[in-house]
């Protein structure tokens, strides 16, 4: 038994599965099907051609982890709360935890992994380190892969502005006057 | 002679790790053959358990309860007292009772466990409850004797809530059985406490049980004992099963299960005499530990002693209580006790200035305390005392004075035109000044004993700590501390892991301990070593002299004294002290409170390395302006109704307003380089900083948060302290 009722997320994979939901008709309850349906994907990520068998119910935050051993994006929230698991999918930040690994077919991915050009941070990363833009580290690929996406956005030029957009990246440290120091260095370079 | 590293901003030891994605956090491992482990909790509050049914096929899984505990069933800690899985009585919802283990996720979560039980009568209010894990009494002077000289008295309840840590990587350990006994890796702040709980638990001797930090994503306290709960549960498993076992927490778990800040009913009355001068205080503290008695006794213990805030009187009576409810089990978080106390200290003593009509800069002007006076537990303050510096520099520099008049006065205009009343926003000014205790309570350091090594290596030094890094920079610091006592350059110190079978016992990364106790250790093993060295290279030495580790244990300063029974003594080896100043804005049409301004002062010794520190006071103010304004815990018959990110509000980068710190330096003499703690003291002003803000905007609040339904309420209140001649 479990303590939790059935959550949002829960409620994508079950209306996302292509086998029909099970209808628990004692309690009401639509519970998951047992049953895994698999789709084969052909997509990039990190600029390398990939193919995958993904269950129909997995997450891209989860098929980039688990499947693709990509650690670099964190689960802080797997709700959409938290901006841990951002990744770019065709250049625009994304949510990895609320979006299905298999809408992603012959997408653009990438994550905090796929930044560096040939051992060369790219300029958020390095001006996070210089500011010292993290203390855990564990919101941190989610800043610096909105903090990236920020560069190509229309964003104004105060630090309110950065501040704004920004603002779906929790960071529990409180780095934030730093991650907003270091975005803005990272945008007078860019 | 390399240039001197400490107090220079040096780059982190594990910077490029975090920013590339590369440092390897708890869920980002797995090992051959690894199974999942679930938590099957209660669902009461209070009550026994009846019989438990599994209405799945369990063919498969491995299925965990009492039964299968080699040792004891407790989680070994203070008391004793918490099971590591229930066996009959259930105490708070949420309490773990069994554990299911499976190779593949989706069928473990699937697994439907019924579990019926015989509800019993639960106990929610801390204040009345009849059981009292820990109590405490602190007397200075004779408080009857106190009164007597007061002009005035003032009386005040001060109300605080639960406040969940929220690391955002949730809690979590893989567990894998090896050489006869269990290797347990995980998230936590306290290696040899997991290692401790679990010897006891599964009966093993020392050198079985193998307890390694992985790079931990903030901990906050939430990390101190938890993670001596789920390391044991997955250790169950693993042994069970004879595979590595994986646990890691979601989010909505984390919250529901673990521990949060303790709630607190504060009750102060002081009697001060018409020039300000306080001449006894009175108070009495009741926090709510939960279900069982985890840390309550030691929080309790840095909640009683931090009560007064940092004045003098001669005639001090504090009462302090921990009582137990049935709710999930309140633990360490950041400030321990002290940001709960100082919260109504600091309320109340602008409530005191508000009944003289003096200002809140003058009252705590007349009662800091100042070198040479004597704390409520009789301890004499150095000259490293510096509460009256960072109250005037934090004064100056934001125009108190001045502003808190301006506010004041709108306030009165407002409330004479009433037609005005409605109109934009009220603004106010709030200060606090408060003061925070480095390292464990009284005599907790010497019964630590806590032991750090520096073993030589080719190139400088490698570190052996128990400490963790959890994102204060410990490594960093400690390599600093290091390099310039032994004299290399900063690149040439690395860090070994938190590993029990690897490093000695530096005691737990808690209480701001870290950098004044066992970077003061680590220091003095840099000291042995560079006389041990005389002129030679560490090179040259390792290959005349073979390898050469040293380890010292942590030595108490013969100048402090300590006694349990009486509390009376030095209850810490030195304080940090600080100053906030928040200016709040109260939007009336939906009576959210916006803080605009932050400024604050902080002495602490030395800063080893100013951007970590600045980052410790930045980020520990923010949280602390959460718990003023934004963190409400709603527990609905037990259980945590708002266990998610979308209902329990933390600051987001739009909530966290500039915050202007300042750090002072004043040396310390037992710290390393002058250095005291950091850690926590950054959370324990903002809260009064800002509810006294909102005083000066005219709402008059006892209780955070201060939400919107707090404040819309607390206009209309008429001020109800007591006042007598
Ligand atoms: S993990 Fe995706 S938003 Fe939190
Ligand atoms: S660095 Fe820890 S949560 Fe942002």
């Amino acid at each position: 038994m479990s303590i939790t009722p059935i959550d949002r997320l829960e409620f994508i994979r079950i209306t996302a599965a292509a086998t029909s939901v099970r209808k628990d008709t004692k309690s009401g309850v639509s519970v998951a099907p047992s049953a895994s349906v698999t789709r084969a994907l052909a997509l990039r990520v990190n600029g390398e051609a990939v193919r995958l068998d993904v269950d129909t119910r997995v997450t891209l935050l989860d098929a980039l982890r688990e499947q693709l051993q990509l650690f670099g994006t964190k689960k802080g929230c797997d709700h959409g709360q938290c901006g841990a698991c951002t990744v770019h999918v065709n250049g625009r930040r994304v949510l990895s935890c609320l979006t299905l690994a298999v809408m992603h077919d012959d997408d653009d991915i990438i994550t905090v992994e796929g930044l560096e050009r040939n051992g060369v941070l790219h300029p958020v990363q390095e001006a996070f380190i210089e500011h010292d833009a993290f203390q855990c580290g564990y919101c941190t690929a989610g800043q610096i892969m909105s903090a990236a996406a920020l560069l190509n956005e229309p964003c104004g030029p105060s630090d309110d502005d950065v501040r704004e957009q920004m603002s779906g990246n929790l960071c529990r440290c409180g780095a934030y006057p730093n991650i907003v120091a270091a975005i803005q260095s990272a945008r007078g370079r860019a | 002679m390399p240039s001197r590293s400490v107090g220079r901003s040096v780059v982190r030891k594990e910077g490029r790790g975090k920013v590339t994605g590369a440092a390897r956090y708890i869920d980002d491992l797995t090992f051959p053959g690894l199974i999942h482990a679930r938590t099957i909790r209660s669902t009461i509050p209070a009550g026994e358990i009846v019989d438990v049914a599994f209405g799945f096929d369990t063919s498969g899984f491995t299925l965990v309860d009492y039964r299968d505990i080699p040792g004891r069933n407790i989680v070994a800690l203070i008391d004793d007292d918490q099971p590591c899985l229930a066996e009959r009585l259930v105490r708070h919802v949420a309490e773990p009772i069994l554990l299911l283990a499976h190779a593949d996720r989706e069928a473990l979560l699937a697994a439907d466990v019924r579990i019926r039980y015989r509800e019993a009568v639960p106990t929610y209010d801390a204040t009345t409850s009849p059981i009292a894990f820990k109590t405490i009494a602190i007397d200075k002077g004779r408080i009857d004797q106190g009164f007597r000289e007061a002009d005035v008295i003032v009386e005040g309840e001060y109300r605080t809530g639960h406040q969940e840590q929220l690391y955002i990587e949730p809690n979590g350990v893989i567990a894998v059985p090896e050489h006869g006994g269990v290797t347990v890796y995980g998230s936590m702040q306290c290696p040899y406490y997991v290692h401790r709980a679990l010897k006891v638990l599964l009966d093993l001797p020392d050198d079985k049980v193998r307890v390694v930090q992985t790079e931990t994503g903030g901990g906050f306290g939430g990390k101190e004992e938890y993670p001596s709960m789920i390391a044991g549960h997955a250790a169950l498993v693993a042994i069970k099963a004879q595979r590595p076992v994986k646990l890691v927490y979601d989010r909505v778990e984390d919250m529901l299960a673990t521990t949060k800040r303790h709630p607190a009913v504060i009750r102060h009355r002081t009697g001060v005499k018409r020039d300000g001068t306080l001449t006894a205080i009175d108070i009495d503290a009741v926090i709510d530990g939960g279900a069982y008695a985890t840390l309550s006794a030691v929080v309790l213990s840095r909640g009683v002693i931090h009560a007064t805030g940092p004045y003098r009187c001669d005639h001090i009576r504090i009462r302090g209580r921990a009582t137990m409810t049935n709710t999930p089990p309140n633990g360490a978080f950041r400030g321990f006790g002290a940001p709960q106390t100082q919260f109504a200290a600091e309320v109340h003593m602008d409530r005191i200035a508000e009944a003289l009509g003096i200002d809140p800069v003058r009252i705590r002007e007349i009662n800091a305390l100042r070198p040479g006076d004597r704390t409520a537990t009789g301890q004499r303050l150095g000259r490293d005392c510096s509460a009256l510096a960072v109250l005037r520099e934090t004064v100056k520099r934001t125009d108190f004075k001045r502003k808190w008049r301006a506010y004041a006065r709108l306030k009165a205009s407002r409330c004479l035109k009433a037609s005005r009343y409605k109109e934009g926003g009220s603004r106010g000014i709030g200060l606090s000044l408060f003061f925070h205790g480095a390292g464990f309570t009284g005599g907790g350091e010497v019964k630590l004993a806590s032991k750090a090594s520096l073993a030589l290596t080719d190139r400088g030094a490698r570190i052996l700590v128990a400490s963790t890094e959890i994102g204060q920079g410990t490594r960093t610091m400690h390599a600093q501390i290091v390099a310039d006592t032994l004299g290399v350059p900063y690149d040439c110190v690395d860090v070994n892991a938190a590993d029990t079978g690897q490093v000695p016992d530096s005691g737990p990364t808690v209480a701001s301990r870290t950098c004044m106790v066992v970077g003061r250790i680590l220091q003095r093993c840099a000291e042995d070593m560079r006389e041990r060295l005389g002129r030679l290279t560490p090179r040259e030495y390792l290959k005349r002299h073979g390898p050469l580790v040293i380890t010292r244990e942590y030595e108490r300063p013969t100048d402090m004294a300590w006694d349990d029974n009486s509390y009376r003594g030095d209850a810490y080896g030195t304080y940090g002290w600080a100053c906030d100043v928040a200016e709040i804005e109260v939007d009336r049409e939906t009576w959210e409170v916006k803080p605009i301004a932050f400024t604050t002062v902080h002495e602490i010794g030395k800063a080893i390395h100013p951007v970590l520190a600045l980052g410790q006071i930045e980020g520990g103010s923010a949280q602390g302006l959460g718990y003023a304004l934004l963190e409400e815990v709603v527990m609905r018959d037990g259980r945590m109704a708002n266990a998610q990110l979308t209902n329990y509000i933390i600051p987001t980068t739009l909530d966290t307003p500039p915050i202007d710190v300042v750090i002072l330096e004043n040396p310390y003499k037992h710290g390393p380089f002058g250095a005291k703690g950091v850690g926590e003291m950054p959370i324990d002003g903002p809260a009064p900083a800002a509810i006294n803000a909102l005083r000066n905007a005219g709402f008059d609040l006892r209780e955070i948060p201060a939400t919107p339904e707090r404040v819309m309420v607390s206009e209309k209140q008429e001020p109800r302290h007591a006042l007598h001649a």
